[in-house]
């Protein structure tokens, strides 16, 4: 299973690149996206896929019992959506800004910072 | 005691330095005995680093220089530049200077010896820049920071390897560790490195350009340290690191060849001069080349001829600044041609000029002539290169006997031109350190025991090594070679001096025909290396999201393939397929198909809709993902976002333009990075999964959690306890994201740039 997970998580990044490098800053944001989930995914393989098994720890017993799955890229993954969706959520807000002040999607039209002509200057 | 002007900075700026000449006194005795004195401090000890001080021979004669002439220095500096509004200012980059300056000659440890190294380069930068409204001053400090500093990175990485060499970085171990040194397969680079250190900071050919520039800081700055003590710390540092460097045929050549060609070149230009001060300062870095030829020739008498003649110059060469500061304050110049008779207005000034002079010139019965005598009979008993050395110490002497001769005869004798009929003497502070300086000269000469015994022998010992060799002063003992080549030094020197106005017109004409100039040349490599940062600059930072990104991924791209390639990851790499089905259901394939089609579709659709709804497909099936295999928190987590993040889109879709979602033109390029990043990506998470796994922290959860932190659901126990700080950083970031995004969009709308206002 870890084998086609792998290979899913590749087809994810080079989705996720592939939206990236677009000039629209929306599907910029897709990319983004689906970026956070492949990266999450890839710290969830790495611990080893455990099926039927939660790190949870009986009642009246100390530690668990039989192997459970891994807990450390759990809680890793964790923060890891969180962060991802505070940084998805911020970024949102910024295109929908950038759109509202500057009425374009397209990253090569956004240059007030760096008016063309200018750079290296 | 004269009165010191400058208010409480002037005092304290005085008597600081006066204070440590004072305690370095009581060293005097034991050093003069053969004796070390340790002093130390661990100051960062995981890294070997000590705050440890070493007083010897060595460092104690540039200690007492450093804060004697510092002392007399700084009370000149309370009339030169009291009345200016800096002034403060001017006193703390001085008084940090002459912290770093013996820092540098006292500290045992190499690290800390680099680190006031540093602070001698920076508070040289401050001081040269000091008069900070002009251009020419901002210039000449920056060179000499880029290029001492330049050194100083090569001597940090030399010291490195001395000290990974050695397995110490204390001096005092290192210094007995010389056979095993140069012995080391790391011998040439790390003499390389220092030299590379000490030919900067000492302005050795062909690094000499910065020292004449950096004569546009005031005076007492020229007097202090670029003459008689920070230009000296590389001859310092080649002093101290010859009994372990020294001795081998590398580091012979290397110092005689560029400090014999630096003595003869630089005398040639000191005697070229019309500005005093840059007569003063080409003549320094004539001895500075003296030094490092002597150093490097070696020999017993050598070593203690440059020792000899480190003293002597650093008397008589900072009392000449100061004079010649005393007369630019007086008479508002320093040209050569416009001073004429000033011994009749200035007497005082011209007695303690005259006393340098001499002494510079090499006339009995002042310490120069001890020098010169020392210099010429080491050179005679060289047995390589012997007539190289003595060639080059002989030229060398008779132009600065014509230099002397420039600076104080030239300036003081004759009639008073009516231009300076109203000169009169300089303030009592002032004169003071030249006259005290060019006193010194003529009484070390006169009794030459008194330097013998408290600084020329010990210094010697230090630096050859080794107490065996006898260091004995005189004089006049007999008619001998060197004494015969002083003579003729004397007759060769004064023809010249008559003829200097030939001399230098002739000088004029060979350097304007000479191609190659080192000052210019200096302003094309900086102007290269910012066309260099430009050109790379306009690559990196063109300002276009697009070619950021390929930047980022195929940085990405490069660092992921040459790791799998050096760690050959691909070879142990085994496609056990049927290990990989076994036990597969309906439900994977399901959720692995989804998550595919529902990425694939994400890029390829040209739908706005079509991307939210293929996005939430692949966060469900990621959170599926979570639940089969045993994630519940994950899982639940995962759906409460991607619903949000669904929500969130098509909130903001309403509120977009409906442009559609395919790339302009289609772009072959892009698609073959895509799948080489993607590709990478699988291979590295194969690569990884069919490693061992390391459980270690994960068996330490497991057997911690309920005992330590009463809980059973071991990731809540992770994040809430173990990893507390961890998540609230995390709930940190979500706080600022929401409070940004909310400024965001509550504020007002600006209005809309128009359309080619940016053009």
């Amino acid at each position: 299973m870890e084998l086609l997970v792998a290979i899913m998580v590749g087809v994810l990044v080079a989705a996720s690149v592939h939206l990236m490098l677009a000039r629209n800053v929306l599907r910029f944001l897709f990319g983004l996206i689906l970026i956070s989930n492949a990266a999450n995914l890839t710290i969830f393989v790495s611990g080893r896929l455990t099926p039927e098994a939660p790190p949870l720890i009986h009642e009246g017993t100390d530690a668990p019992l039989q192997t459970v799955a891994n807990a450390l890229p759990q809680a890793l993954v964790l923060t890891a959506i969180v962060i991802g969706f505070g940084l998805f959520a911020f970024a949102l807000a910024l295109v929908y800004r950038t759109y509202q002040n500057l009425g374009t999607l397209n990253s090569d039209e956004m240059r007030l910072a760096e008016p063309k002509g200018e750079v290296g200057k | 005691m004269p009165r010191v002007y400058g208010g409480p900075a002037g005092w304290i700026s005085v008597l600081v330095p006066a204070a440590i000449f004072v305690w370095f006194l009581q060293f005097l005795a034991p050093v003069a005995a053969g004796e070390q004195v340790l002093i130390g401090t661990d100051w960062v000890p995981s890294m070997e680093i000590r705050l440890s001080f070493l007083i010897d021979g060595l460092s104690l004669t540039f200690g007492l220089l450093i804060s004697g002439i510092g002392a007399l220095v700084t009370l000149y500096s309370t009339r030169y530049l009291g009345n200016h509004p800096e002034y403060p200012r001017f006193v703390l980059f001085l008084l940090l200077f002459m912290v770093g300056m013996l820092g540098l000659v006292l500290s045992d440890n190499l690290i800390a010896l680099f680190v006031f190294w540093e602070v001698t380069t920076i508070s040289s930068y401050l001081l040269i820049g000091f008069d900070s409204d002009s251009a020419k001053s901002r210039r000449s400090a920056l060179q000499a920071l880029l290029l001492t500093g330049t050194g100083g990175l090569a001597l940090l990485a030399g010291m490195i390897l001395l000290g990974n060499a050695a397995g110490s970085f204390e001096l005092s171990e290192i210094l007995t560790m010389g056979d095993e040194i140069r012995a080391h397969e790391h011998y040439v680079p790390i003499l390389i490195l220092f030299l590379a250190g000490a030919f900067t900071k000492s302005a050795q050919f062909p690094f000499h350009f910065w020292l004449p520039n950096a004569m546009a800081a005031p005076t007492p700055v020229s007097a202090y340290l670029h003459s008689a003590t920070m230009v000296k710390a590389g001859v310092y540092l080649m002093a101290r690191m010859n009994p372990t460097l020294g001795g081998t045929e590398p580091w012979f050549w290397a110092l005689v060849v560029a400090g014999g060609f630096t003595t003869v070149f630089a005398s040639l230009l000191a005697v070229r001069q019309t500005d005093i001060k840059q007569v003063l300062a080409y003549t320094t870095l004539m001895a500075l080349g003296a030094l490092t030829l002597f150093i490097g020739a070696g020999t017993s008498s050598a070593i203690k001829a440059a020792m000899i003649f480190l003293v002597v110059h650093s008397l008589y060469k900072a009392a000449l600044f100061l004079m010649i500061g005393i007369v630019d304050h007086e008479t508002g110049t320093r040209e050569v041609d416009r001073l004429r008779g000033l011994a009749r207005k200035m007497p005082v000034t011209f007695v303690a000029g005259a006393l340098a002079a001499i002494s510079m010139a090499g006339i009995p019965p002042f310490f120069g002539f001890i020098g010169k005598e020392f210099l010429y009979k080491a050179g005679l008993e060289l047995e390589v290169a012997s007539l190289w050395v003595t060639g080059t110490i002989f030229a060398a002497s008779v132009l600065m006997f014509m230099a002397a001769g420039i600076s104080v005869a030239r300036p003081f004798l004759g009639r008073t031109p009516e231009a300076l009929a109203a000169t009169h003497e300089g303030p009592a502070a002032m004169w003071v350190g030249p006259l005290v300086l060019g006193g010194l000269s003529l009484w070390f000469g006169l009794f030459s025991d008194l330097p013998e015994q408290w600084l020329v022998a010990p210094a010697t010992w230090a630096v050859y090594g080794s107490t065996a060799v006898e260091v004995d002063l005189y004089l006049f003992r007999e008619v001998n070679a060197a004494f015969i080549l002083s003579l003729v030094t004397f007759a060769v020197g004064f023809v010249l001096y008559l003829a200097r106005d030939r001399i230098r017109a002739l000088l004029s004409r060979i350097i304007e025909a000479n191609p190659i100039k080192f000052d210019p040349g200096w302003d094309r490599v900086l102007d290269g290396l910012k066309a260099l940062a430009e050109w790379q600059t306009r690559l990196l930072q063109s300002g276009v999201l697009q070619r950021y990104m390929v930047i980022t991924f195929v940085t990405l791209a490069i660092g992921m393939g040459v790791t799998i390639w050096t760690k050959d990851a691909l070879g142990p790499l085994v496609l056990d397929l049927a290990a990989t089905f076994d036990g597969l259901v309906f439900m994977h394939w399901a959720v692995l198909v989804f998550i595919t089609c529902g990425a694939l579709l994400t890029a390829y659709t040209s739908s706005r809709m079509t991307a939210v709804a293929s996005l939430g497909v692949v966060g469900i099936g990621v959170a599926l993902i979570f639940i089969m295999f045993s994630a519940p928190d994950v899982a639940i987590t995962q759906l409460l976002v991607e619903t949000l993040t669904v929500v969130l889109v098509a909130v903001a879709m309403l509120k977009l333009p409906n442009l559609k979602l395919r790339n302009e033109e289609r772009r072959p390029g892009h698609a073959a990075l895509s799948l080489v990043v993607g590709a990478l990506v699988t291979v590295v998470i194969v690569a990884v999964v069919q490693d061992d796994i390391d459980r270690r922290i994960t068996d330490y959860f497991e057997i911690a959690s309920w005992p330590e932190a009463y809980g059973r659901n071991i990731v809540n126990v992770i994040l809430v306890d173990f990893r507390a700080l961890d998540t609230f950083g995390e709930i940190a970031v979500v706080v600022i994201a929401a409070l940004a995004a909310y400024a965001l969009l509550r504020g007002k709308r600006p209005g809309r740039v128009k359309r080619g206002e940016d053009d």
